[in-house]
């Protein structure tokens, strides 16, 4: 295997470089606080907008439900830092870790039932693995409590700062997990729906999503989360280190999925989700795989967000701005990892830091008229992204690229 | 070949589909209950809220007749259909509050009767208002759509979007509508009228309205009304005229279409020009009834409507009607009986259900996908 091949290493000491020379300027206040804020911001768009890539332009699922998981990871974090920090309690992170833990193995439990028997129709499917999950749900929510204390003091042996550290990598974490269990369940009645109605049925989950966070104080009986008035009291302890080290994991884990044969199998279903089934490929069971690590790292970068400003509220997750992701997706090109990653920073920059400085006093609503215009500039001049399909080496060396004439195919699949 | 399950008692849970059935009966007879007992308990309550969602409803149609029509003809969300509506009300705000348009019958012929003329105006209101979406929709097809007919589906998504942040934030500033609510004012008096065990009568000021009585306005006359003549004609527009002919043929196959001598570009503006003619009116007859108008109005309302048309089969004309009638009445009897915040969480949890027993919608064609 080419475990260390040149790409591999030419790879590696640039994203060391990358990191050292962002790091150094921000250690040395050339990059100001502002700067430094935008930067993070674009590190986490990129990574949801990596898991949505790898939903749409890799597996040809027409997500619009990134969002819905990015606010799920969002808060789960959250709320287990803000515990943490604020009522000096390890509940938040043992009932969430409960939680993701027997829902996990709730799930696996029943898909063995479910594999065993032959030819059950997906809602009764949906059906046994809700009645499992809530039941695991209530279990964890008892076991969590009960483990609370020993483990708030076995973290309370640790320094301070080391155990706060620690608590947030569990919490960023959990919120991947949870954000892909949840991908699980509502993806599994809903990946079976067309392409353009499964992207509807998404857009509802992030809707449904919002309005339910806007209520997470009175419905959901989480007062800490303050429903519409926002979350606030959240550590603020994302760092560049954090966000590029979380980054280069994504990049890899996408990269080395997309070379395995389960790669193989979600490009293909990309292709022609016909031939790859005559090819006895499990289609359904790679759909929902791709959705549930898409949907996780969403949720990952919401938890990396959470801690960036200290602050959440429910609008962040609204469905205008669910938009983001995939405008970034487009923007790189479809199925393009690099093109993704050069994207979520091009947009950010411009978006949040540019067009906030060269708009002089009192032209400041000016800026999501200038978006749009670039928006739909872009879009027209480079319809395919603006990498269209170039990758890095080290990423082209395993990703099959999207065919040149995706259009022209679409066309002539019209005629045809 | 399916094979059979050994277990005969597994074997009946996977062939009857119980599971499945008993989630979807154990949802529906807890909203049947709720709704059961609301209607027992105050019947005249009910009725009333179901009067509103039918207001509602009508004006969410006009909405979705748009996004079913666009999207029968090139297959594209046209996300930017809500802020059309939203244009179409400002427009009616200005030529009422700033030209006086609903007067000019009035000012040039005093002799006729105010009832008439005040009507006369009203209609001019609307009709301004369609031309102007008319012509903003025809706009944005030339500019955004057109050009990205050959490019990936996606990328004309992009621009829906793109214009649909664009007609907000252009029509946030100061200059153009402005960033804040504004207080609509509506081209006639309104006027209400009971009806119920005590009989029929209008509603005056100082005087006790008769409890137990449904209580309706002019205002949802003429939203249900006009809501109604638009669609039937619309429908002849589509059914009967060579237009519509032309339209059912590029919506079916393009290529062919094109082939036969259709002008495709040209019927697929007229598609939009029509499709955002009735989001105008549905811009006014909503700002009537629910007297405000603001730069981001749009953004709801157009999401529902989309909704709307999906649960009634995207791209069929009657199933657009039906869904926006299902969804208004799904919106006001949640917030009334259920649960106010999560009414729009309903909403959709209503469209995901609708989708996963009828993947196509209610009207929508069943017929498998072409392979």
């Amino acid at each position: 295997m080419n475990r260390l091949n040149k790409t591999s290493i030419f790879f590696l000491v640039g994203a060391v470089l990358v990191f050292g020379i962002v790091q150094a300027l921000i250690s040395a206040g050339i990059i100001n606080s502002f700067w430094s804020t935008i930067v993070l911001l674009a590190g986490v768009m990129a990574i949801v907008s990596l898991g949505l890539n790898l939903i749409y332009g890799f597996n040809g699922q027409f997500s619009l439900g990134q969002y819905g998981f990015y606010a799920i990871g969002a808060y789960t974090a959250a709320d287990i830092t803000y515990r943490w920090v604020q009522l000096h309690s390890a509940s938040g992170l043992t009932v969430i870790l409960m939680i993701s833990i027997l829902v996990g193995l709730a799930i696996f439990l029943i898909r063995g039932v479910v594999s065993k028997i032959r030819g059950m129709d997906t809602l009764s499917a949906f059906a046994l693995y809700l009645a499992g999950v809530l039941v695991a749900i209530f279990i964890a929510t008892r076991l969590g409590m009960l483990i609370a204390n020993p483990v708030t003091a076995l973290f309370n042996l640790m320094p301070e700062k080391v155990a706060q550290y620690v608590v947030y990598l569990i919490a960023v974490l959990l919120g991947g997990l949870i954000a892909g269990e949840v991908s699980f369940l509502f993806g599994l009645p809903v990946l079976t729906l067309g392409s353009d109605y499964f992207g509807i049925a998404t857009l509802g989950f992030t809707i449904i999503v919002k309005v339910l966070l806007d209520n997470s104080d009175t419905m959901l009986g989480f007062d800490e989360m303050k429903g519409a008035r926002g979350m606030i009291g959240i550590p603020k302890i994302t760092t560049w280190a954090t966000v590029f080290i979380f980054l280069l994991i994504t990049i890899i884990v996408i990269r080395n999925l997309l070379n395995s044969s389960y790669g193989r199998a979600i490009v293909s279903i990309r292709e022609d989700e016909t031939a790859a089934t005559s090819m006895g490929i499990d289609v359904a069971f790679y759909k929902t795989i791709t959705f549930v690590i898409g949907s996780f790292f969403g949720g990952l970068a919401g938890g990396l967000y959470a801690h960036i400003n200290g602050f959440l509220h429910p609008n962040t997750f609204s469905f205008v701005k669910s938009f983001d992701p995939l405008i970034v997706v487009v923007f790189g090109g479809l199925g393009s990892v690099t093109g993704t990653v050069g994207a979520a920073f091009g947009w950010a920059l411009v978006l949040e830091g540019v067009l906030r400085l060269i708009l002089p006093e009192g032209f400041e609503t000016w800026r999501f008229v200038i978006y749009p215009t670039l928006l739909l500039i872009m879009m027209l001049l480079k319809p395919n992204g603006l990498f269209g399909n170039y990758e890095i080496p080290f990423i082209r060396s395993v990703v099959p690229p999207l065919k040149e004439k995706k259009a022209d195919e679409e066309t002539a699949k019209e005629v045809a | 070949m399916e094979r059979k399950n050994q277990n005969p008692i597994v074997n009946w849970i996977v062939k009857s589909k119980i599971l499945g059935i008993l989630f979807f009966v154990i949802i529906g007879a807890t909203a049947v209950f709720k709704l059961g007992t609301a209607l027992l308990d105050n019947p005249s309550l009910f009725l009333q809220q179901v009067v509103n969602g039918l207001q509602l409803g009508f004006v969410y149609a006009l909405i979705a007749l748009g996004y079913t029509m666009i999207y029968g003809i090139i297959q594209l969300i046209n996300f930017a259909h809500g802020d059309v509506f939203m244009v179409g009300a400002f427009a009616s705000f200005y030529s009422i509050s700033r030209y006086n348009v609903h007067l000019w019958f009035q000012n040039l012929f005093p002799s006729v009767p105010a009832m008439l003329a005040q009507a006369i105006g009203a209609v001019t209101v609307v009709l301004v208002s369609m031309v102007v979406c008319a012509l903003l929709a025809f706009t944005i097809e030339r500019i955004a759509y057109k050009p990205l007919r050959t490019a990936p589906r996606i990328s004309a998504l992009i621009t829906a979007i793109g214009i649909s942040f664009f007609l907000e934030y252009f029509g946030a500033l100061g200059f153009v509508f402005t960033p804040n609510y504004i207080t609509y004012e509506r081209p006639f008096e309104v006027t209400s009228w009971y009806i119920g065990p005590e009989g029929f009568g209008s509603i005056q000021a100082g005087v006790a309205t008769p409890p137990h009585s449904l209580i309706f306005s002019n205002i949802f006359l003429i939203i249900v009304l006009a809501s109604v003549f638009l669609l039937l004609v619309l429908q002849y527009i589509v059914k009967r005229t060579k237009i519509g002919k032309a339209m059912r043929a590029v919506a079916y196959d393009k290529p062919t279409a094109r082939l036969m001598g259709i002008n495709s570009d040209a019927v697929i503006s007229i598609t939009f020009a029509l499709g955002a003619a009735l989001a105008g009116a549905a811009g006014v007859l909503y700002a009537i009834a629910y007297p405000q108008v603001f730069f981001s109005m749009g953004i709801i309302p157009g999401m529902k409507a989309f909704v709307a048309a999906v649960v009634g089969g995207i791209g069929s004309i009657p199933g657009a009607f039906i869904g926006a009638l299902i969804m208004g009445q799904a919106e006001t009897l949640s917030a009334a009986y259920i649960s106010t915040p999560m009414r729009d969480a309903i909403a959709f949890s209503l469209l995901i259900v609708v989708l996963l027993i009828r993947p196509k919608g209610i009207m929508g064609e069943t017929s498998s996908e072409k392979v």
